[in-house]
């Protein structure tokens, strides 16, 4: 096989913080690399300096035998490299067709040629089994569709190298299939993909070779064939992980039941959850699982008391809440991690102490009568529960948005446990943490569940769920699936009912 | 009493007067359209304006000719403009603080220049200013004619301008790019395209639009200059940007609007003066403006990257 492309020891850094180090690689003519990494790992850095987003500091790409041009990706795209990137880059208010015109003609150009492209367009969309309408407005597209859209993009710039950044993230299984056929279809077309995932089964069926990066260096390579996911997870952390396993447990009681919710918000009176039920019970995990955007997140929010169901009623132990605001349900034994941990968790500019005690303000011995914090003791509480959770940190008093996601999430859960919840909810409680720490956060759900705390976890990575979970329901569209045992689950059914199948229209 | 107001609307001279008054409105539009399009808010509009009458009007009075005249003031919106681009732009600065800042400066440059040019002025003095020509045939129709087909070329201008606009927006790769840049400067940069060049180019037409619609003050509609005579027209624009959603033939349509009502209040004022007090007159295109935006505007989509500067190679 013949090489299309040498990264020859490239590396970059963002202020003290080295994105990449000293990296070298190449890929061949017909072959789908993939590049595994940890979220910081460096692989999305690697791809825009490929790509012509960002300069290196040093280093040397070479493509056809010749040298790429940094920092300019009109000369990337020129010369036959596209990217998909993980968060799509299209204009909404334009349609399919425009989208991808735009960069074809001289941009002072006096027309645009629109028949010659709908044509060459509609050749792409058949020859790669791409269906699109071309005259589609771009925010009326779902998300697999416009996924399918930045392909035809790059495609349509007759790109030879294609770098498909986590495309999987938002996909429904079948989706991703699909994708992959796809890709199967570009590969034999003589086109070389990069796909850039964390996934290690998806990156195990469709990849000839991978590459690992750890801390921004390459950790190691390896060609699909001989690799198995054990070896390539510990590869990627850099030590072996052992994930915590789900014992069998008898669930207590029901802790919370919701019926027949109905939610619209008052912006656009949209219903954004239809007619739901649920039911959590003590010492018992219920996973939601879905296509992220059909009402994960107003469900948190209904669940954790940061909104007021529009219709219909929760119980909280056989009592009826009538009191929809957080601080009632946090003093009713809800505990709620948020989504985004970052933005919604904690103030990133106030120290780790106080952070930590923020949820226990009106406790007695933390702030007295008068409203003044007790230093000394808010603080060594707060050094108490970082040092159960294990949260590693230099000191307690240094900025909480110092600390790495794990650390935060950690924090998050630690601080929450502390006041001894009953109900946990839990919004992508993984999301985005590396291997190490997401075995962490495992553990610290599963012994929730163990000491009899009933917990709801919202999710993406379907495995993962079914892992922890002992019952899933699949949300699709604000409407909310019985509940099904884990034990025996048909994933295939899962995954058809997260793209709608056994929903109503309505 | 009744049919005197209705009867007002069926004057051929109350429409030749709200086409008039709508066209430096259609410019100053137009040019906001297209700076907000590429995702940069130009509040120096009024100051660009202000100081496109008085170089318009004055390189008229020195000597020059009138489309000459219109030239110049567009050149020097368009540096304006530059300037606006250079900050907003290039450094990224807060676009509220640059554009009101551009509004004083070049409103101020203009006063100045105009003081030393002409120290001891209490008249202004004149010029002669675009004449009105009636396009043979269509002026000899009744009402239509009068009202549409007897202006001076300025108006033409105007309303020429607001379908070569449309046509680049939706037609060019250019205006693709424009409305790109606004929406999502990624996607444009993904492209291979120059997010701040197209920005900059959005940016310094748009400036240029605005300074003649000041000049159409001084050479079509007036024969001078005074102090303060935009009186507020550009931050109208930026509202009738809103109540345009944005594009070009809904802009026309509101600087229409806009106009009519003020046609409107006038001859009202004329009517009823001696009874209601002038200033409910005055007020009325702005509070009739002020509920056609609200119920115009309630469903419209902003730009989505309006406000947002763009820095390559940074984080997204």
């Amino acid at each position: 096989m013949n090489q299309i492309l040498e990264v020859k020891s490239v590396s970059k850094s963002f202020g003290n913080l080295v994105a990449n180090k000293d990296i070298s690689f190449n890929v061949n003519k017909g072959e789908v690399l993939a590049i595994l990494g940890e979220n910081g790992a460096g692989k999305t850095t690697l791809m825009n300096i490929l790509f012509g987003h960002y300069m290196p500091d040093n280093g040397e790409i070479i493509f056809k035998n010749q040298s790429i041009k940094f920092g300019n990706t009109g000369n990337s795209i020129s010369l036959g490299i596209g990217m998909v990137h993980q968060h799509f880059t299209l204009a909404d208010n334009l349609t399919v067709l425009e989208n991808i015109i735009i960069g074809q003609n001289s941009l002072f150009n006096i027309t645009l040629s629109k028949k010659e492209s709908k044509e060459k367009l509609n050749t792409l969309i058949e020859k790669f089994g791409l269906p699109i309408n071309p005259d589609a407005m771009v925010s009326d597209l779902s998300v697999s569709q416009k996924q399918r859209l930045e392909i035809l993009k790059t495609l349509y710039q007759d790109c030879e190298l294609l770098i498909l950044d986590e495309p999987t993230a938002a996909l429904t299984p079948q989706e991703t299939e699909s994708l992959f056929k796809t890709v199967r279809k570009m590969v034999i077309e003589g086109l070389s993909v990069i796909l850039i995932s964390h996934k290690l089964n998806e990156v195990l069926s469709i990849s000839n070779r991978i590459i690992v990066l750890r801390n921004g260096k390459i950790a190691g390579e390896k060609i699909t064939n001989h690799a198995d996911y054990k070896s390539l997870a510990s590869l990627i952390v850099g030590k072996e992980v052992s994930y915590p396993k789900k014992k069998k447990n008898t669930p207590k009681g029901e802790f919370l039941r919701a019926e027949n919710i109905f939610y619209r918000t008052e912006i656009d009176l949209d219903v954004k959850i239809k007619n739901l039920n649920l039911n959590l019970f003590g010492g018992e995990i219920l996973g939601i699982a879905g296509v992220a955007g059909n009402g994960q997140q107003n469900l948190a929010k209904l669940l954790a008391g940061h909104a007021k169901p529009t219709d219909g009623k929760i119980f909280m132990e056989e009592n009826e809440v009538n009191l929809f605001t957080p601080k009632n349900f946090m003093d009713l034994g809800i505990a709620y991690i948020p989504e985004d941990r970052n933005k919604d968790g904690l103030i990133g500019d106030m120290s780790i102490w106080e952070n930590t005690i923020m949820t226990e303000i009106e406790n007695q011995n933390i702030s007295n009568k008068f409203g003044f914090i007790n230093d000394t003791f808010s603080k060594e509480k707060a050094e108490r529960i970082c040092e159960i959770n294990d949260v590693r940190l230099q000191s307690i008093n240094q900025p909480a948005r110092l600390l790495s996601g794990g650390n935060v999430q950690k924090l998050l859960i630690g601080r929450w446990l502390n006041r001894n919840p009953k109900i946990i909810i839990a919004c992508q409680p993984t999301r985005g943490l590396d291997e190490g720490a997401i075995a962490a956060v495992h553990k610290m759900l599963l012994e929730a569940r163990e000491n009899g705390n009933a917990i709801l976890i919202i999710g993406e990575d379907l495995d993962e769920l079914i892992s922890l979970s002992d019952k899933i329901s699949v949300i699709y569209n604000g409407q909310l699936s019985a509940p099904l045992y884990t034990d025996n689950l048909d994933k295939l059914k899962i995954g058809m009912m997260m793209s709608g199948e056994g929903f109503g229209n309505d | 009493m009744i049919f005197d107001f209705i009867e007002i609307l069926f004057t051929a001279g109350f429409w030749a007067a709200t086409i008039r008054i709508a066209c430096p409105l259609i410019f100053a539009t137009l040019g906001e359209v297209i700076c907000e399009r590429s995702g940069v808010l130009n509040l120096g509009i009024e100051g660009i304006m202000s100081l496109g009458a008085m170089v318009g009007w004055m390189s008229v009075y020195l000597g020059a000719d009138l489309y000459s005249g219109v030239l110049l003031a567009a050149i020097i919106g368009a540096l304006f403009g530059f300037l606006h681009a250079i900050f907003t732009v290039y450094l990224g600065a807060s676009q509220h603080v640059t554009g009101i800042g551009i509004t004083m400066l070049a409103s101020s440059i203009g006063f100045f220049s105009f003081r030393l040019i002409l120290p001891s002025s209490t008249t202004p003095p004149k010029i002669i200013p675009f004449e009105k020509i009636n396009i043979p045939y269509l002026s000899d129709i009744p009402f239509i004619g009068e009202a549409l087909f007897q202006h001076t070329p300025f108006t033409y201008i105007a309303f020429i301008s607001v379908i070569i606009i449309f046509w680049l927006l939706n037609s060019t790769p250019f205006g693709l790019s424009i409305k790109m840049a606004g929406e999502n400067p990624m996607a444009l940069e993904a492209q291979g395209i120059d997010v701040l060049l197209v920005r900059t180019v959005s940016v310094i037409i748009g400036s240029a639009l605005m300074a003649v619609g000041g000049a159409y003050l001084t050479m079509s509609a007036f024969d001078a200059f005074y102090f303060g005579m935009i009186n507020g027209r550009g931050w109208i624009a930026i509202a009738l940007v809103i109540f345009a959603a944005w594009k070009p033939e809904r802009a026309l349509l509101g600087a229409i609007l806009f106009a009519g009502l003020d046609a409107y209040q006038v001859r009202a004022q004329q009517l009823a003066g001696a009874f209601i007090p002038y200033q409910f007159f005055l007020m009325l295109p702005f509070i009739l403006s002020i509920v056609a935006m609200i119920v115009a505007s309630k469903r419209t989509r902003y730009p989505k990257a309006l406000l947002i500067p763009f820095r390559r190679g940074e984080r997204h």
